[in-house]
C-alpha cells in the first residue's frame, strides 16, 4: 500500500479510519438506546424525537456542521462548557471530525436498528418476564442478541458512511492537514490544487473500494451473526 | 388456593369473572375461543393489568386495585406455558431450560434440572437449537423452561393448540406425569374436552366472558353449561371408580361406579387402579326391565332422578345408579312409549366400548382433597 500511496494521502485513510471508527463507538450505544425507545415506547414527543433524529438526512451538512460550531464551538454553550471543566476542546479537532460524523451517520445507525428491533418478537420478552427476568436483564439477554444482526449491520454502515462525511467535518472541524483531513477533504484539497489530479483519482479510487469493502462486510456479518442467534 | 375476581373492558368485550382454583390440583378453564380464557391467565400472571379486581394466591396479594398492588410479573414466581414455544431461538434447548432456572431466587431448587429432563424426555435435545425441533418437543422444552424457573404456580395457555393431533398424544401423557409428581399447581386452559378429561381436577366454566359453572369435572358433567360449550354431540357424564378386576385376554376391566359395576374395554388396568369414564349420552340405552340376549356388557340398575329437555326433540334422562349419575339421551317419542318418570327405577345399558375410560393413579399428595390424579390413559 506505500507504494501506491504517497503519505498525505497515507494520512487521510488512517485520519478518515480513526475518525469513523470513533464516530460509530460513540453513538452505537445512544443510537440502541433511541431505536429502543421509538420501538417500544409510547409517550408524546415521540414523533418529534423520532423527526429530530433523522434531520441530518434532510439538513444540508453544512447547516448541521454549521449549527455544531454554534453548540459545541469554544465559545458555544456547550463548547464553552466542556473546555472549563474538562478541558475538551471539540471545534477544529479529530474528536470534533468524530462527532460530526456521528451526528451525520446516527440516523442510518438507527434506522438500521429500529428495523431490527421489530423483528424481535415480544412474545419472546415477555416469556423472559415470566421466568423472571427484569427490564435491564431481559433487554440484554434476549433482545440484545436477537437484534444484533442490524446493530452490527448498521454498525458498519454507519462506518463506511462515516468514511466519507464531509460537509460537516469540513465546517465544525475544518481542513487540518494530519488532522481533520480525511479522505474526503484530502480528496476536495487535491482536486482545488493545481497538480493534484493524480492524488484526487487515487482517493476517490480508494474510496470506492472502501465503500464496497464495509456494505459486502455489512451483509457477510449480518448472515453470520443471524445463523449464530438462530433468526 | 388460587382466587381471583376481576373486571377487564376491551373494545369488543368485558371480562368478568371471579373463582376459586384449589391448589395443589390442575384448575381448568373451558371454554369457546373468545370466551376470556387466555385474558384471564394474563391478569394472573401480571402480563395483563385488570381494570379492577384482585388476584391472590394462597396468602400473597398479587394484584389489588384498590390497594393499587401489583406484583411485577418478573417477581410473581409463576410459570406461564404460551400457545407458542416462544424459545428463545439464541439459546439452545439447556439454555433455555437454564434461563428460568438462573433466575430462580429459591436458594434450593425444588424441582431439578435432571428430574425435568427425564420427566420430559429432553435428554437428547440439550444441544439442540430451538429451530430444528418439532412442535411436540419444542412444548415440551417450553413446559421444561416454566417449571425449572420454580414457579408456585404454572399457567398454560392451551400448550396443545398449534399441535396437530398426533403430537397432541404424544405431549398429554407428559402433562399427566407433571401433574402426578410435582405438586405444582395449575390453570389449564383449553377448549378440548378431551384434555380436560384427562388432566384437570377442578373445573371453570367461562362464557361470554364470564365464569357459568365451576367444580369438579363430574358436577360440571351434568351441567347445560359444559353441554353448550362442547355441543350435544359430547354430552355425557364424567364418573369416577375403581379398577375391581381384570380380564387381560379379553381386554375387560371391572369397574365399581357407585354401587354398581361397569365392564370397561380397557388394557394394562390394574386392579385398585381409579378410572375417570365419559359415559356418553348418546351411548346409554335405557330399559325399563332386565333383557337377556344382548350383546351389551353393562346393565346397571338405577332410578330416574331427573328428565330435562334436550335438543330438537330429545330428552336427557339422569338415572342414579347409587351415588354415580348417568345420562342417557332418547327421543320425546321413547319416553313416552316407555312411559319413563322421575323416580321410576330403569336399567341403564352401556357397551364396554362406548366407555371412555382415563386411567387415574391412586391420590399421593396428603393435602389433596379429591382422590383424582390420573397418570396413564389406556383407552
Amino acid at each position: 500500500m506505500n507504494g501506491l500511496l504517497n503519505p498525505a494521502e497515507l494520512d487521510a485513510l488512517r485520519l478518515s479510519l480513526a475518525v469513523a471508527a470513533r464516530s460509530v463507538a460513540f453513538s452505537l450505544p445512544l443510537a440502541v438506546l433511541i431505536a429502543w425507545v421509538l420501538t417500544r415506547t409510547r409517550f408524546f414527543g415521540r414523533m418529534l424525537l423520532d423527526a429530530f433524529v433523522h434531520l441530518p438526512l434532510v439538513l444540508p451538512p453544512v447547516a448541521v456542521g454549521y449549527t455544531l460550531l454554534l453548540l459545541f464551538g469554544a465559545r458555544g454553550p456547550i463548547g464553552g462548557w466542556l473546555r472549563a471543566h474538562f478541558g475538551i476542546e471539540l471545534a477544529f479537532t479529530t474528536a470534533g471530525a468524530a462527532l460530526a460524523t456521528a451526528v451525520m451517520t446516527f440516523p442510518l445507525l438507527v434506522r438500521a436498528i429500529r428495523l431490527s428491533l421489530d423483528n424481535v418478537d415480544p412474545g419472546l420478552e415477555a416469556a423472559a418476564r415470566t421466568l423472571g427476568a427484569g427490564p435491564v436483564d431481559r433487554f440484554f439477554s434476549v433482545t440484545l442478541p436477537l437484534m444484533l444482526p442490524g446493530v452490527l449491520a448498521g454498525a458498519v454502515t454507519a462506518f463506511a458512511a462515516g468514511l466519507g462525511e464531509f460537509g460537516a467535518v469540513i465546517t465544525f472541524a475544518a481542513n487540518i492537514p494530519g488532522v481533520t483531513r480525511t479522505l474526503p477533504l484530502a480528496l476536495y484539497t487535491a482536486m482545488q490544487s493545481p497538480h493534484g489530479d493524480a492524488m484526487a483519482l487515487h482517493l476517490a479510487g480508494l474510496s470506492f473500494l472502501l465503500g464496497l469493502l464495509g456494505l459486502l462486510a455489512a451483509e457477510l456479518l449480518v448472515r453470520r451473526v443471524r445463523r449464530l442467534v438462530g433468526r | 388456593m388460587l382466587r381471583i375476581s376481576v373486571l377487564k373492558r376491551r373494545a369488543d368485550f368485558t371480562l368478568q369473572a371471579a373463582f376459586a382454583a384449589p391448589t395443589p390440583g390442575v384448575t381448568a378453564l373451558f371454554g369457546r375461543s373468545g370466551s376470556g380464557k387466555t385474558t384471564l391467565v394474563d391478569i394472573i400472571s401480571g402480563l395483563l393489568p385488570p381494570d379492577e379486581g384482585e388476584v391472590r394466591l394462597g396468602e400473597t396479594l398479587l394484584t389489588d386495585t384498590k390497594q393499587a398492588v401489583s406484583v411485577p410479573v418478573e417477581r410473581r414466581r409463576i410459570g406461564y406455558v404460551f400457545q407458542d414455544p416462544r424459545l428463545f431461538p439464541h439459546l439452545s434447548v439447556e439454555g433455555n431450560l437454564r434461563y428460568g432456572a438462573r433466575r430462580a431466587a429459591a436458594a434450593t431448587p425444588v424441582i431439578v434440572f435432571d428430574e425435568v429432563v427425564s420427566l420430559l424426555g429432553l435428554g437428547a435435545l440439550l444441544q439442540r437449537r430451538p429451530q430444528g425441533l418439532s412442535g411436540g418437543e419444542k412444548q415440551r422444552v417450553s413446559l421444561g423452561r416454566a417449571l425449572l424457573s420454580q414457579p408456585q404456580l404454572l399457567l398454560l395457555d392451551e400448550p396443545l393448540g398449534s399441535l396437530d393431533v398426533a403430537r397432541r398424544q404424544e405431549v398429554l401423557p407428559y402433562l399427566e406425569a407433571l401433574r402426578d409428581r410435582l405438586s405444582i399447581p395449575m390453570v389449564y386452559v383449553s377448549h378440548e374436552f378431551e384434555e380436560v378429561l384427562r388432566l384437570a381436577t377442578h373445573l371453570v366454566l367461562l362464557d361470554a366472558g364470564r365464569v357459568v359453572a365451576e367444580g369438579t369435572v363430574t358436577e360440571m358433567s351434568l351441567r347445560p353449561e359444559l353441554r353448550s360449550i362442547v355441543g350435544p354431540e359430547l354430552a355425557g357424564s364424567v364418573v369416577e371408580g375403581v379398577v375391581t378386576a381384570v380380564n387381560a385376554t379379553a381386554g375387560i376391566a371391572d369397574v365399581t361406579v357407585g354401587s354398581g359395576t361397569l365392564r370397561v374395554s380397557l388394557r394394562d388396568a390394574v386392579p385398585g387402579t381409579h378410572l375417570r369414564l365419559q359415559l356418553l349420552a348418546r351411548d346409554v340405552i335405557l330399559a325399563t326391565r332386565a333383557i337377556d340376549g344382548l350383546s351389551v356388557r353393562n346393565a346397571v340398575c338405577g332410578a330416574i332422578a331427573e328428565i330435562s329437555a334436550d335438543v330438537e326433540n330429545t330428552v336427557l334422562v339422569s338415572v342414579d345408579i347409587g351415588g354415580a349419575i348417568v345420562l342417557s339421551r332418547i327421543t320425546r317419542a321413547a319416553l313416552a312409549a316407555l312411559r319413563l318418570h322421575t323416580g321410576q327405577p330403569v336399567w341403564a345399558l352401556m357397551k364396554a366400548v362406548s366407555l371412555r375410560g382415563h386411567a387415574f393413579r391412586a391420590p399421593v399428595r396428603p393435602e389433596s382433597t379429591r382422590p383424582e390424579p390420573p397418570s396413564r390413559s389406556p383407552s
